[in-house]
C-alpha cells in the first residue's frame, strides 16, 4: 500500500464490547474452537508470515550483507549502517524527507480542517463531499502525470494563469528550490478531501448541546471554534495526524514519475532513494539497510504519536 | 455509522441566522468552499479538455475548456485503435499503445486482490471476533503491528521471493503479496462483527448449524454493507498500487494501467511531450473512479468518516 491508505486505527474505546460480550459461562466452547479458528486463520496466518514477518527478518539479514542479486551475498556486519551515516545522499534524502512531510502535513491538516468546518458551517451535500473527495480516488500516478501538464512551464494552465495576472511563471517540478514544495502541495491537493471527511465525521460526533450552550452564552463562531470544536476534536486531529504522518513519510509514486528525484538531489526523498539503491543499482543490502533506519523512524514517530493520542483521550472525553 | 447523526449536530450554529440574508462571513465560506471545489475539480477538467483536443491545438493558448476543435482521436491512439501513420499525425510517437490490455490487467487485478482480501479476511475476523482460542489477542495484536511496516521494508525481500519463485512478470508474482493478508480489512471486519448480536447465532448454533454456516449465512448478510464499504476502500487501494506492479509486472502481458501510464508518459519525450495522449491515458485512470464515486457516492464518504473516526 503506498502512502494515505485508510489505515486509521480508532480510539480503543470501540473494544469495549468485546470483553463485555464475553459471559463467563460460555466458556464450555473453549475446547472445540481452537481447530476452526486455526483454519479460518490459515490463510491470515500463511500471509503474516510469507509476506509480513519473514521479509522482515529477511530485510534485516540482508542489510548485513553486500549483496547484489549477482554475487553470492558476503557477510558485512554494520559496514552498511556504517556507510550510510557518511552517505551525504541518505542525509540528503533524509531532509528532503523532512521537508516534503513538514510542508504536505501541515497544509493538509490545514485545509482539511477549514474544508470540513466549511462542510459542517454550510450544510453541504453530498455532492459537493463526493466532489472534493475525487483527487484521493485517483492513481498518484495519473495525478503526476496531471499536474506536470497543469504546472508545464510552456503550455500549463496554472503558468497562463500566472501570465495573465501579471506574475512570474514558474517551472514548478522543474525548478531545484521548488519541487519538493510543490511535490508536497500536490499531495495536499490530492488528500485534503479525505482529511476534511475525516474532520467532518470527527465535527458531527460532537453533541449539539455544546454548541447550544455556546450560542446561549453569546460566543461568537470563532470563539466557538475556539473553545469547542478544536478541543473536542484533538483525538480526531491526533489520529488524522498519526495517519497522514505515516503515509507522507512513503512519498514515492508522484516523485517516480514526475520528477525521479530531480531536478540535482532536490526530490530525492527516502523511498525513491531505497528504491534507486536496491532496484536500479542492485545494492540490496545498502538499500535494506536504509529500509531498516526507515522502519525505526516510522516505528519512533508512531509511538511518540500513539502516546500523545491516547493522553489527548483522556482529556477530551 | 457516523452518517446517522441527526442533521441537527451541524445545523444548530446556522440556522439561527435568518436564511434569507446571508452574512458577510457567511458569503464568506460559500466564496472559500467554491473556490477550493473549483481547486479541487478543475484540473480534470482540463485533463478532459485536453484528451479530446489535438497536440497541434495545445499551444494555441487557448483557456475555454470547450475544445478548439474536438478529436477523439488521442483515444483511438492510445487504445490502439489508431493506424500508426494518424498516430503519428497526432503527434505521437507512431507506435501502438494498448492501453485495453492493460486496461483489462488492471481491472482482473483489482478484482482478484479485493475478492481474496475480503473473503480471507472475513474468515480471520470472524475467528477473532467470535472464537475462542489462545494467543488470539496476541496474534491480533500482532497483525495489527504489520500495519506499521512500511511497504518499502517488505518490497526487497518480497521481491526476491518472486524472483527466486519465478514469478516475475507472472500475474501470481503480481497478486500473491496481497491476496492472504490485510491488517486493515481484518480490523475493519472484526469491528463490525463485534457489533453484530451474539443472540441471533447462539440460537442458529444450538439448532446444529456449523461455524461456516453462521459466518455465510447469518454475519456476512449482516454485515453486508461494510462489506462492500470495506470492497470500495480496498479497489481504489488496489487501483492506485503502482511501486510493487512496476517491478514484477513490466512485461505486457500483465502490465497494469498505472505501469503502462506512468511507463507511457516517461519515454514521452521530454522536449515536445505528447501531452493530448498522456490526458487520453490519464482520463482512462480518472473515469472509473468517476464512475465508482458517482455509484458509490454515499458509501464512499460515509465510510470514511467511521473508517477514521468510530
Amino acid at each position: 500500500m503506498t502512502n494515505t491508505t485508510v489505515t486509521v486505527r480508532p480510539p480503543d474505546a470501540r473494544r469495549a464490547p468485546e470483553r463485555r460480550d464475553r459471559p463467563p459461562g460460555r466458556r464450555r466452547r473453549r475446547s472445540s474452537d481452537g481447530p476452526t479458528a486455526a483454519l479460518y486463520l490459515l490463510p491470515a496466518v500463511v500471509g503474516f508470515v510469507v509476506f509480513y514477518a519473514w521479509p522482515m527478518i529477511r530485510g534485516v539479514g540482508i542489510s548485513l550483507t553486500d549483496w547484489n542479486l549477482l554475487t553470492e551475498a558476503r557477510w558485512v556486519g554494520l559496514d552498511n549502517y556504517a556507510d550510510l551515516f557518511q552517505d551525504p545522499l541518505f542525509w540528503n534524502a533524509l531532509r528532503v524527507t523532512a521537508v516534503y512531510v513538514v510542508v504536505n502535513i501541515t497544509t493538509q491538516m490545514a485545509l482539511g480542517l477549514t474544508i470540513a468546518l466549511l462542510m459542517q458551517r454550510l450544510s453541504i451535500g453530498l455532492a459537493a463531499r463526493s466532489a472534493i473527495l475525487l483527487p484521493w480516488l485517483i492513481p498518484n500516478v495519473t495525478i503526476a502525470i496531471v499536474t506536470l501538464f497543469m504546472l508545464d512551464p510552456n503550455v500549463g494552465f496554472v503558468n497562463h494563469v500566472l501570465e495573465f495576472v501579471g506574475a512570474r511563471t514558474q517551472s514548478f517540478y522543474g525548478s531545484s528550490d521548488l519541487a519538493i514544495v510543490t511535490v508536497a502541495l500536490v499531495n495536499t491537493w490530492r488528500n485534503m478531501g479525505y482529511t476534511a471527511l475525516l474532520f467532518y465525521a470527527g465535527i458531527q460526533t460532537i453533541s449539539p448541546s455544546v454548541y447550544e450552550a455556546a450560542a446561549l452564552d453569546g460566543a461568537s463562531y470563532l470563539r466557538t471554534f475556539r473553545s469547542v470544536t478544536l478541543p473536542l476534536l484533538r483525538p480526531i486531529t491526533a489520529l488524522v495526524l498519526v495517519v497522514s504522518m505515516i503515509g507522507s513519510f512513503q512519498i514515492f509514486d508522484t516523485v517516480a514519475v514526475a520528477t525521479s528525484g530531480g531536478p540535482g538531489n532536490s526530490t530525492r526523498v527516502i523511498y525513491y532513494y531505497i528504491y534507486q539503491k536496491a532496484f536500479e543499482q542492485f545494492d540490496m543490502g545498502y538499500g535494506a539497510a536504509m529500509a531498516v533506519v526507515l522502519f525505526a523512524i516510522i516505528f519512533t514517530f508512531s509511538l511518540v504519536q500513539l502516546r500523545a493520542l491516547r493522553a489527548t483521550e483522556s482529556d477530551g472525553n | 455509522m457516523s452518517s446517522s447523526t441527526p442533521p441537527a449536530a451541524h445545523g444548530t450554529l446556522v440556522r439561527r441566522r435568518p436564511r434569507r440574508r446571508p452574512t458577510p462571513s457567511t458569503a464568506l465560506s460559500w466564496t472559500a468552499l467554491i473556490v477550493l471545489l473549483v481547486i479541487t475539480v478543475f484540473p480534470f477538467l482540463w485533463m478532459l479538455r485536453t484528451a479530446f483536443t489535438a497536440n497541434s491545438d495545445i499551444f494555441s493558448g487557448s483557456m475555454s475548456l470547450v475544445p478548439p476543435d474536438p478529436t477523439a482521436i488521442n483515444f483511438s491512439r492510445v487504445l490502439g485503435l489508431a493506424t500508426p501513420e494518424e498516430a503519428a499525425a497526432a503527434g505521437g510517437s507512431g507506435q501502438n499503445v494498448d492501453f485495453f490490455l492493460y486496461l483489462r490487467n488492471s481491472l482482473v487485478f483489482t478484482g482478484v486482490v479485493v475478492t481474496c482480501q475480503v473473503g480471507f479476511s472475513a474468515l480471520a475476523a470472524y475467528a477473532f471476533s467470535r472464537l475462542r482460542f489462545t494467543g488470539r489477542d496476541v496474534i491480533f495484536t500482532v497483525f495489527l503491528a504489520g500495519m506499521m511496516v512500511p511497504p518499502i521494508f517488505a518490497v526487497l525481500p518480497n521481491f526476491v521471493l518472486m524472483r527466486n519463485l519465478g514469478w516475475i512478470d507472472t500475474f501470481a508474482g503480481l497478486v500473491a503479496p496481497y491476496l492472504l493478508m490485510t491488517p486493515f480489512a481484518i480490523f475493519f471486519l472484526r469491528q463490525f462483527f463485534l457489533g453484530i448480536p451474539r443472540e441471533i447465532e447462539e440460537a442458529a448454533l444450538l439448532d446444529g448449524a456449523g461455524r461456516f454456516r453462521v459466518l455465510t449465512r447469518i454475519i456476512l448478510p449482516m454485515a453486508s454493507g461494510p462489506m462492500a464499504t470495506l470492497a470500495i476502500i480496498q479497489a481504489v487501494t488496489a487501483w492506485n498500487e503502482y511501486l510493487w506492479p512496476q517491478l514484477v509486472g513490466r512485461d505486457p502481458s500483465v502490465r497494469l494501467l498505472n505501469v503502462a501510464v506512468a511507463t507511457f508518459a516517461q519515454s514521452s519525450p521530454s522536449t515536445s511531450p505528447d501531452w493530448s495522449g498522456l490526458m487520453a491515458a490519464a482520463s482512462l485512470q480518472v473515469v472509473p473512479m468517476l464512475l465508482l464515486l458517482i455509484v458509490f457516492g454515499r458509501k464512499i464518504v460515509d465510510s470514511l468518516g467511521f473508517s477514521g473516526v468510530k
